[in-house]
């Protein structure tokens, strides 16, 4: 690592440095040093959600609520407009005297639609906004990382942070409690 | 790590200190190598050969069977005048009804933070998954010409005709079909950090790309795990509902019509309550054998049997509750048609049926007031599948009596099934448990990372220079750094 002038290493583009830790404790505590330090590209990387972690990384909430409300009230105003066509509009059919259109026959549709809608919207909104499915990410390079899905607890800072330096940032990798840095290829 | 042979009995806890919620001392390794090795093992144990060879025999009469049905015609049922619903609808409310409880678990047990559901939540969704397609197949086929059952939904067509939404069997095919839909995103989401697991671990290319493609690139990235937690939550606000309504839908098909016994305004809640009863033996019934057979005792506990029977217990008593319910509404409507309709029930000719169904579900599940009896596996297993069998014959007692004797004693007839009936029932049983065997072998059956949540974290916390509370709890330690974060000029 004496090149400082490009974020390069063993001659190939740097992702970044992967700190490693055995336990979410020392994993936290290195988390809120990173945010404290103004990083803004990284991220933590756990088995499983680690609570209070969105506070030492300091994440904000997500829109995802909103989006679904979205698709809630389409499906809602869908499932009414297309029983109103369907049935007195476009194909009205006569049955005991009954109301071509009702609201009390129509709630059951309407509400199946609504959480129909809100559903696909959660699924495939949290996905997207996740920036997932994708097919390689440059972590997967890192054997190590494997268990980062199992029983491993990962720190990322990425060489594309505005405040990463090659040196200053693995000087201060080093001093997170890490059991490991590992320098990562793009 | 304790053996699964010396798994301990985690059922009597001191209430000042956390409930052991997965027993041996494991760690998050011991718990990942243990669920994903079932998933690993080059061969499964040969139970399970022996097994998926019998429902794969049924399963294959069940295509049988469907395929004489619709070459034939609805003619090969037991169906006559006046019994126009027969099998079919009592097999199609049975299998719905079995679904319920993976949802119950997975949403409304996850929303009243009721930590054991880890343990069982995957596997008694992938059930609910199962048990709708069994589900599906019968009003699909009970509708005769099957191949314009797409005439349900509403698809332009060249006759410019629409489908009956003031029918509530179309409001049917909305609430099944969402229902199925909104279950398997639930299913999927909960598995996609377990099937990264999975991908991670895999050895031949074979399972990487097919583990791979489904784990969608996940990385376990806090910034990821935040909105997936937030999309997990709001799918299980959503599911609550729908779950509720699905059982209320179908039991409207009987509730709107004008026949004794069916023009009910209990049914909603009756057949919800009945549900989640049938649903929680089914999950007893299938997860009993299958900790036996992979070894999860130490994760799939004593506690959480215990607590699933105590599930039952209430249910059933409030399906207990619902029939002595119709049969003072029946006496108290002072409907003649209404009062000799249940009496019926009772003493007429499907009083054989009508006995069977309050023995095994009223009776049967009260034993489980008795602790000796919640902690048996042979006894829940046993009484489980009386439930299973009750619940089917409610479903039956339902919809023949009502339709054999109904107001004309000139109209009345008897119904009996005919061995098509039979072998397609047995063959829906058939492909739901080849569906839950072939789950069983290649997914994960235990929420891995739910689980590792719930744990207790001995074997880090020592190593830690403050105390951390557990990470689902409101924790003392976190709450001041989530303010710190937010408003940084305050501190």
């Amino acid at each position: 690592m004496s090149d400082a002038s490009a974020n390069t290493h063993g001659g190939r583009e740097l992702f970044g440095y992967l700190l490693e830790y055995e336990n979410p404790g020392d994993l936290l505590a290195a988390c809120e040093k990173v945010r404290d330090a103004g990083y803004t590209r990284w991220d933590a990387h756990t088995p499983f959600p680690l609570h209070g972690l969105d506070g030492a990384m300091g994440i904000r909430g997500t829109r995802l609520p909103w989006l679904v409300l979205a698709g809630g009230l389409a499906g809602l105003a869908l499932a009414l407009l297309m029983q109103w066509w369907m049935n007195a509009v476009d194909y009205p059919f006569w049955i005991s005297g009954k109301p071509f259109f009702g609201i009390p026959a129509a709630v059951p549709v309407a509400f199946e639609l609504t959480v129909l809608l809100s559903a696909l919207t959660t699924f495939f909104g949290m996905w997207a906004l996740n920036g997932l499915p994708r097919h390689h990410h440059p972590l997967f390079n890192s054997e190590r990382f494997k268990r980062a899905t199992a029983d491993r607890f990962f720190i990322s800072l990425e060489a594309a942070d505005p405040r990463f330096h090659p040196e200053r940032t693995r000087a201060f990798a080093e001093t997170l409690g890490a059991q490991d840095v590992e320098a990562v290829e793009d | 790590m304790l053996l699964a042979k010396d798994a301990i009995d985690n059922t009597v806890h001191d209430p000042t200190q956390p409930q052991e919620l997965i027993t041996g001392g494991q760690t998050f390794t011991s718990i990942t190598d243990h669920i994903c090795g079932i998933v690993e093992k080059p061969r499964p144990p040969r139970a399970w050969y022996v097994a998926i060879g019998i429902t794969s025999a049924f399963t294959g009469v069940l295509g049988l069977m469907i395929l004489y049905l619709i070459f034939t015609g609805i003619g090969v049922w037991g169906l006559n005048n006046p019994v126009g619903w027969g099998w079919a609808i009592v097999n199609f409310v049975f299998w719905v009804g079995i679904g319920h409880a993976g949802t119950l678990i997975s949403a409304i047990l996850f929303l009243l933070r009721q930590k054991w559901r880890t343990s069982i939540n995957r596997f008694a969704e992938a059930m609910t998954i199962f048990a709708v397609i069994c589900a599906g197949i019968f009003p699909a086929i009970h509708v005769g010409r099957v191949w314009v059952v797409w005439w349900l939904f509403p698809l332009p067509s060249y006759q410019s005709m629409w489908p009956q939404f003031r029918s509530p069997l179309l409001w049917d095919v909305f609430a099944v079909g969402t229902y199925m839909i909104v279950s398997l995103l639930f299913w999927y989401t909960g598995m996609v950090p377990d099937l990264a697991t999975l991908r991670d671990r895999a050895r031949t290319s074979l399972r990487k790309i097919s583990y791979g493609l489904f784990a969608l690139g996940w990385r376990g990235s806090n910034r990821h795990w935040h909105r997936y937690e937030k999309a997990y939550l709001l799918l299980a606000g959503l599911a609550t509902p729908l779950v509720l309504s699905v059982h209320s839908v179908v039991s409207f098909d009987f509730a709107t019509a004008q026949i004794p016994g069916w023009h009910t305004t209990i049914f909603p809640p009756y057949f919800v309550a009945g549900a989640i009863f049938s649903g929680f033996a089914m999950v007893m019934t299938l997860i009993i054998p299958a900790r036996e057979m992979f070894k999860l005792k130490n994760i799939v506990t004593l506690y959480h049997l215990e607590t699933m029977a105590k599930i039952i217990l209430a249910t059933g008593t409030m399906v207990g509750y619902a029939y002595a319910t119709e049969f003072f509404i029946a006496w108290y409507s002072g409907n003649p048609a209404e009062q000799f309709a249940f009496i019926n029930r009772a003493f007429g000719p499907y009083a054989w049926a009508y006995w069977i169904m309050v023995s095994c579900n009223v009776i049967s599940p009260q034993l489980f007031w008795f602790r000796k009896i919640r902690t048996n596996t042979w006894a829940l297993l046993i009484i489980c599948i009386f439930v299973n069998i009750g619940m089917w014959f409610e479903r039956f007692v339902i919809t023949v009596t009502s339709l054999s004797r109904d107001f004309l004693p000139a109209s009345w007839g008897y119904y009996s099934p005919t061995l098509v009936d039979i072998l397609t029932f047995a063959g829906s049983f058939g492909l739901f448990f080849t569906l839950v065997l072939l789950f069983m072998r290649y997914l994960p059956m235990v929420a891995m990372a739910e689980v590792k949540t719930v744990m207790p974290q001995e074997h880090w916390e020592d190593k830690v220079s403050r105390p951390i509370g557990d990470y689902h709890g409101d924790n003392p330690v976190v709450q001041p750094l989530r303010r710190r974060a937010r408003r940084p000029e305050r501190r």
